[in-house]
């Protein structure tokens, strides 16, 4: 006879991870040049990470990333976009699709979280048929190499950063809280871990260009471990200054920071200067 | 009431906001175009009759013609969108975003490998202003030459 109460299993955020998402990046991956003198560097960083997943072997990735005006332009211009299809295709962002294989969605936990963190005062916008580009692809590549299909299953969460403002770092921060608080919630045992990519110091546009603040980078990494609350102070011009006027990408790792523990312990670290115009960064966070 | 804008003092840099993204929308819209192979092909066989389908300003038009990426920048028009037109003349985002410094490629990523124009350097870019236009001939400069080569080769 079964008890009146059944307790059932249910999702777990495990861990974070952070990352430049270079679309360079994806590019020496899939024209076979990581082991070129340029790109040694950037990948070596990586040894350890995809070591380290193959033994976590997580079944879900919330991948906060931005879309680069590949599918949302001008005419629309959603500041939190959750991912709630069932799969998405790699986008063509003009020299034909990156040759990495579909991306395998999970929307009953998207739908689940859409509904919870809408109901905690978020207001997500929900998508379903989308292509994804580099901004979720070439993290996936630097975490799992290339496979014939992706080992997880992701829930793309896109951000506007590109039409300012973008959300505010605090804003990102205690949405990461809401977004922990759905897949704890979520009824089925899945280990998940919450992602975010962008940055680290870069700027693409204008006479600043190529613009890195290493100092800067150093800083945000520490306090993003230690003391993220400190960080949510920062203001989105803070970021432009400092980080340049991309680096306010940025904001995306407090989504990911928000959704850990207060307490994390660092796995891993990697930052390397450059990767044609940016600086690379990466951070493995477990929760403790 | 006017809206609270303290970014204006960051040498170098054009906040895309919400006036640029009015400004620019329709140069931005153009450069999306761009990512349908069979609009790029259109494009580059006469640049100045596709441009003509779009309600641009005569301005934009001319600096899309010129590949003046600075102006763009002026003109509403942001990194990521005009980085299309990066890709339909086959150069890559380092030589764009190069070409916007006013210098060479090769020297571009030798000081990225050097480790990036450094924080300081902010001094001296507001003190300069914005660097002038690259000369270009008949709307082709030499940079754009080789690179237009590179493509077809």
């Amino acid at each position: 006879m079964r008890p009146p109460t059944v307790a059932t299993a249910v999702a777990r955020v495990s861990a974070g991870v952070a990352m430049s998402h270079v679309p360079a990046i994806g590019a020496a991956s899939d024209l076979g040049k990581t082991d070129d003198d340029y790109w040694r560097p950037v990948f070596a960083g990586f040894e350890f990470s995809r070591r380290w997943i193959a033994q976590q072997r997580p079944d879900v990735i919330f991948l906060v990333y931005n879309d680069h005006a590949t599918v949302f332009d001008l005419n629309a211009i959603p500041t939190f976009a959750i991912g709630c299809g069932d799969e998405y295709e790699i986008a063509d962002e003009g020299w034909g699709p990156r040759p990495v294989p579909k991306v395998m969605g999970a929307p009953d936990l998207a739908w689940h979280v859409r509904q919870a963190v809408i109901q905690d005062d978020f207001d997500l916008t929900a998508v379903n048929n989308i292509a994804v580009d580099h901004g979720l692809t070439v993290p996936l590549t630097l975490m799992f190499d290339r496979p014939d299909a992706w080992p997880v299953l992701v829930v793309p969460f896109a951000v506007n950063v590109i039409v300012y403002p973008p959300p505010s770092g605090r804003r990102c921060f205690e949405l990461g809280k809401s977004v922990r608080k759905a897949i704890d919630s979520f009824d089925a045992d899945l280990n998940v871990q919450v992602w975010g990519t962008g940055g680290m110091s870069h700027q693409l546009q204008g006479p600043r260009a190529g613009f890195i603040n290493q100092d800067f980078d150093a800083r945000f990494l520490d306090a993003l471990v230690e003391e993220p609350e400190r960080l949510c102070r920062l203001s989105l011009i803070d970021y432009m200054r400092e980080a340049g006027s991309e680096g306010i990408e940025l904001v995306m790792w407090l989504i990911m920071r928000g959704a850990l523990n207060d307490k994390v312990t660092e796995m891993h670290r990697h930052y390397h200067v450059p990767a044609s115009n940016t600086a690379v960064g990466h951070l493995i966070l477990e929760n403790r | 009431m006017a809206l609270d804008k303290p970014y204006g003092d960051i040498p170098g840099t054009t906040v895309f906001d919400s006036d640029m993204a009015r400004l620019g929308f329709h140069a931005n819209q153009f450069c999306m175009s761009l990512m349908k192979a069979e609009n790029r092909k259109r494009f580059l066989a006469d640049e100045r009759a596709y441009l003509d389908e779009w309600p641009m300003s005569e301005e934009q038009k001319k600096a899309f013609l010129d590949r003046n990426y600075n102006r763009l920048l002026e003109l509403g028009a942001n990194v990521y969108y005009f980085g299309k037109l990066f890709f339909t003349d086959g150069m890559s985002f380092e030589k764009g975003a190069a070409s916007m410094t006013g210098m060479a490629q090769d020297a571009y990523r030798a000081m990225m490998i050097s480790g990036g124009r450094r924080p300081e350097d902010d001094v001296r870019l507001a003190s300069a202003g914005r660097p002038k236009a690259p000369r270009r001939r008949s709307g082709q400069g030499p940079d754009a030459a080789a690179d237009r080569g590179n493509r077809r080769g």
